[in-house]
């Protein structure tokens, strides 16, 4: 009754091109975005915005890059944690060696040096596909651990192989509270999000879902698969780039290459697989799911525990977040290969037909 | 000239043991097109269950002897992948029948995760012990030609010589028993196996066992030269790029590049490491595996893979 | 189905708003001091981890069965780290807040330790980093936070290297000599390094510096480099599993035991007890204390604790090296509090800021060492300043004999003349990199 497109007739084609070509969408978008930056700092804490709002958004922004690369384009990476390491210590090297630097700049440069990262290691993509370059990306998951480690030149020299960004701020905005660093991530987020949810309704994404779907018969119909499957490895690190610069200059703080590590990577893989291959909105769902499930099991465990008297130690809730998130991973991938996702666009889909059932 | 020997003799030691944890994926992946990244959790379970019972298994029953404690828990290990096989064949395979390769693999991360965690509820995190009663002294042969002689660790030997007599009981296995033939038929061609009458089912649930055994081997071996720990998963993971150079289908390939990487992985630490500051063992294999998928996309011994349009 | 789901989702929703809402909800209780701990039960440095923290919430419960700090109750709450910063991050956010305000932090890992320390001025939260973290902030001027009681690493490897030269003969005994260091391949590792490097330059000794990156489990091609460079002495900088893998492949490779030589964090039972005898003649410098099954500390843990079913981990690990460093933690954050209370108000509840001017200003004697049961185990007395956030410089070695330690040194005392420069420069140009102006109160 109300997610219905009567009487919205579009007169050109600019506007039937148009991201959200639906009133309701935009509206709802919209709303969104405007709870985001206005709703949220005004009833969340501190504690949630630190340790929740940030790692989520962070993560969410990772994900639409692995997601271009895994879901979109069907090229497996495991090697995203290093992507993000090259755009924090490239970001960092940006950001202190050069006098007044802009921080949007540097984080961008971060991006940069990531997306020339990610073409490099792309490049076995032309030959191998499937699981064989999924063992490829790992490695460049191990070099670039290595790497940042080795060369001090990385970390300016510091002789502890520590990397720490203090006093941020844009055009006289100090970024310092917890909020103020959730709005500046938001910002990123919501930019990346649109730009990455227009080029793959564009024709570059349809290149790349046709490789995804089938490669050789995407290259006899005239699309060339180096440039589909490179430019699809540059956009993704470009933004997993800058996720990571982000990750460490408003999330750490100060950081070491064991932020980066390959269970960062198996994370955003996570997240991609759980919220949806091939889907924006599922980057958020997924990312939430990863945040904040260790940290509801880790209220909720020790609390179960005790109605039934029985003392669960720290420990044993580690170990029972690893089963737990092991088992509805397998669980969703049995229900749901879809991911949460599917759940969403059923919702949409109901919402359209709504009242009637079919 | 002597060191250099010294470091490829190690490197070898290394590169057999790589082969048994890469044997487990080649197997599975052969049979039922899964690609196990859950072989390393699997590892590090099966150790634990060994090394566990063989500790508990004294108190429990009252005896003395350090062989029938260890033959005893590498029974009842045994005994736990095989209902580890029927229960990831049962609860995980049946249902994602005909999903794509990515789907499996991130099935099989979750599985990782449960074994990790549920491993540890109920064995314990501590570091645990299997004493196979190995010496651990080097002894230094060839004093003659080599100024200080030849160092070859005793313990090394012997499980290299176990796990050369694994791989070739494996090969008798398939090549010789009828479940073995089954097993072939079933990695060539699903159908036409179930069409002869093969039950799909129970093959995956005997591979998978079979994974699970060389998973128990080396985990045995490994556990017994560092305790065996959480750590240990982290040594499956350098299988992958055994399989890879090798060849995702065949078992030789396993072998033979698990040799190549043992060997080439110490050799560039030791001569080129120090020219880079060291501790390029964490990335050489994997870009040694990269380079050569370059130049052979399938591997050294992997089949042409096939794309229908 | 779908009622299935919407119900499924529906509690997971509940689940996550009560989480949520519980972490901000504050407790109304009788005023506590609370001591968060973070732990690291699982993962790779389990191990080594686990005893610490049970050490740590045992000596806590001894308070409180002595009466407490002055009448308040300590209360601990774990929250498992896994050793991740990102995890240790998080913790801190959690529970920095909780049962009034947490009095002290002591993150045990040093990539934790660097992520929280711009956080602790804002909070007002001090932290205590008892040999591990940054070496320059005993510097206090600069690091009014962070406090590395009893020791850290400069000093460990200042005092084993004094133990080498002892044995060697004398310091002009190692011209030409060269000393090897395994280390973790991270800022806990890296640390070790600038003062060998310091004496090396005073001594004309060479340093190979052996990079092993984490977790260790594989480490063949370092030893073989060993025994190919044949160096006079290894210095062991090294946590977890990564310990154990070296003295085995020093076993394979026919390094002599008595030639190496671990720090407080690599030369503890977890590390040795696996390998046994054929781990005997490896020394380890000790941050004063190292096992204590005899001391009086453990007695009254064990009686008034244990002995009550209130312990935290098996009563078999209790006096073991890793679990007296948990003790002697938990120890020096109370006395802290003692002393704070001294100040703003015997029998109260005190705050982070007050607790940081505590520890700064510790004078815990021997005989109120003695007191609380660590005779034997410390030697006072341990004073702090604002330029000293270490407060005492005294260490020894032990040696593993095959079933457990002998104490193979005399107290040894690391040379703060080599030392004190080197915190100067860098906790000064630590300064100058995130414009930081030194403290100039009176006694800076």
């Amino acid at each position: 009754m109300f997610y219905r497109e009567n009487g919205q007739f579009k007169t050109n084609y600019k506007s039937d091109q148009q991201i959200f070509a639906v009133k309701q969408d935009r509206i709802a978008i919209i709303a969104l975005i405007a709870f985001a930056f206005i709703g949220v700092p005004l009833l969340a804490d501190e504690y949630l915005f630190r340790a929740i709002l940030v790692p989520f958004l962070i993560l969410a922004l990772a994900a639409i890059g692995v997601n271009i690369l895994v879901g979109y384009c069907g090229q497996i990476s495991l090697g995203s944690g290093a992507f993000m390491a090259v755009g924090a210590y490239m970001a960092y090297n940006v950001f202190m060696r050069v006098e007044d630097m802009p921080l949007i700049v540097a984080l961008l440069s971060g991006g940069f040096f990531a997306m020339l990262a990610g073409i490099i290691f792309g490049i076995p993509s032309l030959r191998v596909k499937g699981l064989y370059l999924a063992v490829a990306t790992l490695a460049a998951q191990f070099f670039f651990d290595w790497l940042f480690v080795r060369v001090p030149w990385f970390t300016l020299d510091n002789p502890a192989g520590i990397a720490a960004v203090s006093n941020l701020s844009v055009f006289g905005w100090q970024i310092a509270t917890p909020m103020d660093k959730y709005l500046f991530v938001l910002g990123f987020v919501v930019v990346f999000a649109l730009l990455a949810k227009n080029l793959v309704r564009g024709p570059i994404g349809r290149e790349w879902m046709a490789i995804r779907d089938m490669d050789v018969a995407a290259s006899v119909i005239g699309i060339r698969p180096m440039y589909a499957k490179l430019t699809a490895f540059a956009v993704s690190s470009f933004i997993i780039g800058v996720a990571g610069a982000l990750w460490a200059f408003v999330h750490l703080g100060s950081w070491e290459p064991l932020s980066f590590d390959i269970n960062r990577s198996f994370q955003l893989l996570f997240i991609v697989i759980i919220g949806g291959l091939g889907s924006i909105m599922g980057c958020f769902f997924g990312a939430a799911f990863i945040v904040i499930t260790p940290i509801v099991l880790n209220q909720l465990l020790p609390w179960i525990g005790r109605l039934f008297g029985v003392e669960i130690s720290t420990a044993m809730v580690g170990h029972a977040e690893f089963m737990i998130l092991g088992t509805l991973i397998v669980w969703f991938l049995i229900k749901e290969p879809h991911g949460l996702a599917k759940y969403w666009s059923m919702a949409r889909h109901k919402l359209r037909l709504w009242p009637f059932p079919h | 000239m002597g060191f250099f020997l010294e470091t490829i003799i190690a490197g070898l030691m290394n590169g057999v043991l790589y082969s048994l944890v890469a044997l487990g994926f080649v197997l599975i992946f052969k049979a039922s097109g899964v690609f196990n990244f859950a072989q390393g959790a699997m590892v590090l379970f099966a150790a634990l269950a060994m090394a566990r019972f063989a500790e508990w298994l004294p108190e429990w029953l009252g005896f003395e002897s350090l062989l029938l404690a260890n033959v005893l828990a590498f029974a009842i290990a045994a005994f736990l992948m095989l209902i580890f096989a029927w229960a990831v064949e049962r609860f995980v395979l049946r249902h994602l029948v005909n999903q794509e390769g990515v789907v499996l693999l991130m099935a099989t991360l979750g599985i990782t995760f449960f074994i990790d965690g549920f491993g540890q509820t109920i064995f314990g995190s501590d570091i645990y012990v299997i004493d196979l009663g190995l010496p651990d002294e080097p002894i230094f042969i060839l004093e003659g030609l080599f100024p200080g002689g030849l160092l070859i660790n005793q313990d090394d030997l012997v499980t290299a010589l176990m796990a050369m007599a694994m791989v070739a009981l494996l090969t008798l296995f398939f090549q010789k028993s009828g479940t073995g033939r089954a097993l072939r038929a079933v990695a060539d061609d699903h159908q036409a196996a179930q069409s002869v009458g093969i039950p799909l089912g129970r093959m995956w649930v005997i591979v998978w066992f079979m994974a699970g055994l060389t998973a128990l081997v080396a985990g045995m071996i490994w556990g017994e030269k560092m305790g065996v720990q959480f750590a240990l998963t982290f040594v499956a993971l350098k299988a992958l790029p055994v399989i890879i150079l090798g060849g995702l289908t065949s078992v030789p390939g396993a072998i033979v590049a698990g040799l190549i990487i043992g060997v080439s992985e110490q050799l560039a630490e030791v001569y080129i490491g120090p020219m880079v500051g060291g501790g390029i063992q964490i990335w050489f294999a994997y870009v040694l595996a990269m380079v050569v998928l370059l130049f052979r996309p399938q591997g050294l011994f992997g089949e042409k893979i096939i794309d229908r349009v | 189905m779908r009622l299935r789901q919407l119900a499924l989702s529906a509690v997971v929703a509940v689940a996550a708003l009560t989480s949520a809402l519980t972490t901000s909800l504050a407790m109304a209780q009788a005023p506590v001091q609370f001591f968060p701990s973070l732990t690291g039960r699982t993962g790779a440095v389990a191990p080594n981890a686990a005893p610490f923290a049970n050490g740590f919430a045992d000596y806590m419960k001894l308070v409180n069965a002595r009466g407490g700090i002055n009448g308040v109750q300590t209360l601990v709450e774990e929250c498992e780290t896994a050793y991740l910063t990102d995890r240790g991050v998080e913790c801190y956010e959690r529970l920095k807040g909780r049962h009034g305000g947490a009095t002290v932090f002591q993150p045990l890992s040093t990539g934790i330790t660097f992520a929280l320390m711009p956080r602790l001025a804002v909070d007002r939260i001090p932290m205590i980093t008892s040999g591990y973290g940054r070496s320059d902030t005993a510097d206090g001027s600069i690091f009014p936070w962070v406090f590395p009681l009893l020791g850290h690493y400069w000093i460990g490897g200042d005092v084993v290297l004094q133990h080498i030269a002892n044995r060697s003969g004398g310091w002009d005994r190692l011209r030409g000599k060269t000393i090897a260091v395994v280390y973790h391949d991270s800022p806990f590792g890296r640390e070790l390094l600038p003062i060998i490097n310091r004496r090396a330059e005073m001594h004309g000794f060479t340093v190979l510096a052996l990079p092993v990156p984490p977790p260790g489990v594989e480490q063949r091609a370092i030893w073989l480099q060993i025994r190919q460079q044949r160096p006079d002495f290894v210095i062991l900088q090294t946590w977890g599993v990564m310990t154990t893998t070296a003295i085995r492949q020093s076993v394979a490779t026919g390094f002599p035991r008595d030639r190496m030589f671990g720090l407080w964090w690599s030369g503890a039972e977890p590390d040795l007890r696996d390998i046994g005898v054929a781990a005997r003649g490896f020394s380890a410098v000790m941050m004063q204390h190292g096992q204590a099954r005899d001391s009086e500390v453990v007695r009254q843990i064990l009686a008034q604790v244990h002995d009550r079913g209130q312990g935290t981990g098996p009563r078999a690990e209790v006096g073991d090296v890793l679990y007296m460093r948990g003790v002697v933690g938990a120890m020096l954050a109370v006395e802290g509090v003692f002393r704070a209370q001294e100040r703003f108000g015997r029998g109260r509840h005190v705050t982070g800021e007050q607790a940081r001017w505590g520890y700064e200003n510790l004078n815990i004697t021997q005989a109120r060492l003695d007191q609380l049961g660590f005779a034997g185990v410390l030697r006072g007395p341990i004073v702090t300043s604002c330029r000293n956030h270490v407060g005492t410089a005294l260490m020894r070695i032990h040696t593993w004999n095959g079933t457990g330690f002998d104490w193979s040194s005399d107290w040894l005392q690391a040379d703060m003349n080599v030392i004190n420069p080197m915190v100067t420069a860098s906790a000064e140009a630590f300064a100058r990199d995130n414009n930081i102006t030194r403290r100039t109160e009176p006694g800076c």
